[in-house]
């Protein structure tokens, strides 16, 4: 579906070097570097107010950066922001389809600011509505659609240009399990069609099925910087040992455990042993004398990372 | 050769608003005329009456004075309109503005194609006004399509400055205020309905800043062909002044609202 690369295999799609973006005295940025290359699919997580919208806004050469170099396809936003938006697609947080129109006359209307023929819009929506299964409603209007369909309907949309990059910012915020595996079979169609995605999401599954590269943000800065994989093997142990505990055996756990307790976190509803081995821990804590009301041995997982980096204070 | 994009703009615009449309141009063809026809003939009837009505109207009767104003009024109400509900729909509500700045339409493009739309729009309301002016006999003439076409700067001096504010709002509480002290205050004394020359001295002024005035003013004059030249440039002026000022400041305040 996309066309052949416009910028040679080795130049990053996006590159970034000292990023920052400030509204008024806030600075939602403060300083990101980062390359994004052909192809991938690159994630940016973080809690609510990280500065993830702001710097997507940046990256769609909508919203102007406030400091730092930005390039995307090479070319720098503040100039080329038209011929960048030409070749990029965007699914924004919060859907804005033309509720009053027809799912069909979204896609034509969009297509036409592209300036395509009205002819090849029209083929183009068949073409898209068939890939997000919305092809039977193609005559119905928005409204009335499900969460889901809309959230089809828009990645549709932004496909109508046949973008080299599609940015997806919360792409299955507020959708049933079902829509979002749909969306991301759909996501990874795309990505093996050689468009490059980037992401943001706070959903640890969706980034750990999606992307290849990814970046956890808190505070306007990034905190780390890996593969899914990469980052539980840095930030996190293999396992995790989960317990529920009468108060009186809650101290001392990290005492009998040793080695096999990289760090204990003493939360009010449990307590979370980090170990290589959970059930050897188990077995320790139980020949101590220690037996838990529940336990749960798991494997670590992006969330474990995401929250021992970004703490588990709410952000808002 | 591209599409320019005020023209992609206009599209979508013309698109979304056509399913109203079936309704709204049947109003605008029935409303002015059911409206001259009461205000025309049943005031008309006690005013030419009067002694002396004739010099003040200067030498029309009263259907003829009134029913070119419309022209400049409707032009004024739709322009009004168009420029606050729908545009703080197009940034806060259905999000469409939003929507078009992620292709290559830029802030200014979305401009130019509101400005495009709102001409279309003026111009599709003058038709209904001019279709009953052709209608009634004593109302007739050449100078009834020219005065159409004149009303439409008279909307685009309303339009234009009015989206500039709404660009700045981020709900709909101000709108309602400027319908009612702005304008239907000019509706009534903008001379429209009598020459401002029966208000009170201080009020003048108001007439004369404002772009109704100037309007009524030009299309009752090109309506019945008693254009002064030295009138119509200072018209023309205050009409232009106003659509200037509103699209330098729709540039600015449209570049703030998506670019922010």
């Amino acid at each position: 579906m996309p066309e052949a690369p416009a910028v040679t295999p080795d130049e990053p799609v996006i590159a970034a070097v000292g990023l920052r973006k400030r509204f008024g005295t806030f600075e939602a940025v403060r300083g990101l570097d980062f390359t994004v290359t052909r192809g991938e699919c690159f994630g940016f997580l973080g809690p609510n107010g990280a500065g993830k919208s702001s710097l997507m806004r940046m990256i769609s050469s909508v919203s102007p950066t406030s400091d730092g170099r930005l390039r995307i396809f090479g070319l720098d936003p503040a100039t080329d922001g038209p011929a960048i938006r030409a070749r990029m697609g965007v699914v924004p947080q919060t859907d804005n389809l033309d509720q009053e129109l027809t799912v069909e006359e979204n896609l034509i209307i969009y297509g036409r600011y592209f300036d395509l023929p009205r002819s090849e819009c029209r083929a183009r929506a068949r073409e898209l509505l068939d890939f997000v299964k919305l092809a039977d409603r193609a005559g119905s209007r928005v409204e009335p659609l499900s969460g889901g369909m809309k959230r089809r309907l828009t990645i549709a949309r932004s496909l109508i240009n046949r973008p080299e990059l599609l940015l997806l910012d919360e792409p299955t915020t507020g959708l049933d399990p079902q829509a979002r595996h749909v969306l991301w079979e759909r996501l990874y169609q795309l990505k093996e069609q050689g468009v490059t995605l980037v992401l943001t999401t706070h959903y640890m599954d969706e980034a750990e099925q999606l992307c290849d590269r990814l970046v956890v943000m808190d505070h306007g800065v990034i905190v780390a910087e890996g593969s899914p994989r990469g980052l539980i093997d840095e930030h996190a142990t293999r396992e995790v040992l989960e317990l529920r505990l009468a108060a009186s055996d809650r101290t001392g756990i990290a005492g009998h455990l040793g080695d096999l307790a990289v760090r204990v976190e003493d939360l009010p509803d449990r307590v979370l042993v980090y170990t290589p081995d959970g059930d050897a821990a188990l077995a320790i804590l139980r020949a101590a004398g220690i037996h838990p009301v529940g336990s749960l041995v798991r494997r670590s997982s992006l969330e474990d990372v995401f929250l021992r980096l970004t703490g588990r204070t709410l952000t808002d | 050769m591209s599409t320019p994009l005020a023209i992609r703009v206009w599209e979508g615009q013309l698109m979304t608003v056509w399913r109203a449309w079936r309704t709204a141009v049947a109003l605008s063809l029935t409303q002015p005329i059911i409206f001259l026809l009461g205000m025309g003939l049943g005031v008309g009837a006690l005013v030419d009456d009067r002694v002396g009505s004739a010099t003040s109207l200067g030498g029309l009767s009263y259907l003829q004075y009134l029913a070119p104003a419309l022209l400049a009024t409707t032009a004024m109400t739709a322009g009004s309109f168009e420029a606050t509900y729908p545009v703080l729909d197009g940034f806060k509500w259905r999000r469409t503005f939003e929507g078009v700045s992620a292709t290559p339409v830029d802030p200014r493009g979305v401009v130019h194609g509101l400005m495009l739309w709102w001409t279309t729009r003026l111009v599709i309301g003058s038709l209904g006004v001019g279709l009953a002016l052709m209608v009634i006999p004593s109302t007739r003439g050449w100078g009834v399509p020219v005065a159409m076409l004149a009303s439409i700067p008279t909307g685009l001096a309303f339009a234009a400055p009015l989206a500039s504010w709404t660009a700045t709002r981020e709900d709909e509480t101000s709108f309602p205020p400027i319908q009612r002290f702005v304008i239907t205050p000019l509706f009534l004394f903008g001379g429209a309905f009598y020459p401002i020359e029966s208000l009170p001295a201080a009020l003048r002024p108001v007439a004369w800043a404002t772009p109704l005035w100037h309007g009524v003013q030009l299309c009752r004059d090109l309506s019945v062909g008693a254009l002064v030249a030295s009138d119509t440039i200072v018209h023309l002026t205050v009409i232009s002044a106003w659509i200037g000022a509103g699209y330098v400041a729709c540039r600015i305040a449209f570049d703030r609202r998506i670019r922010r």
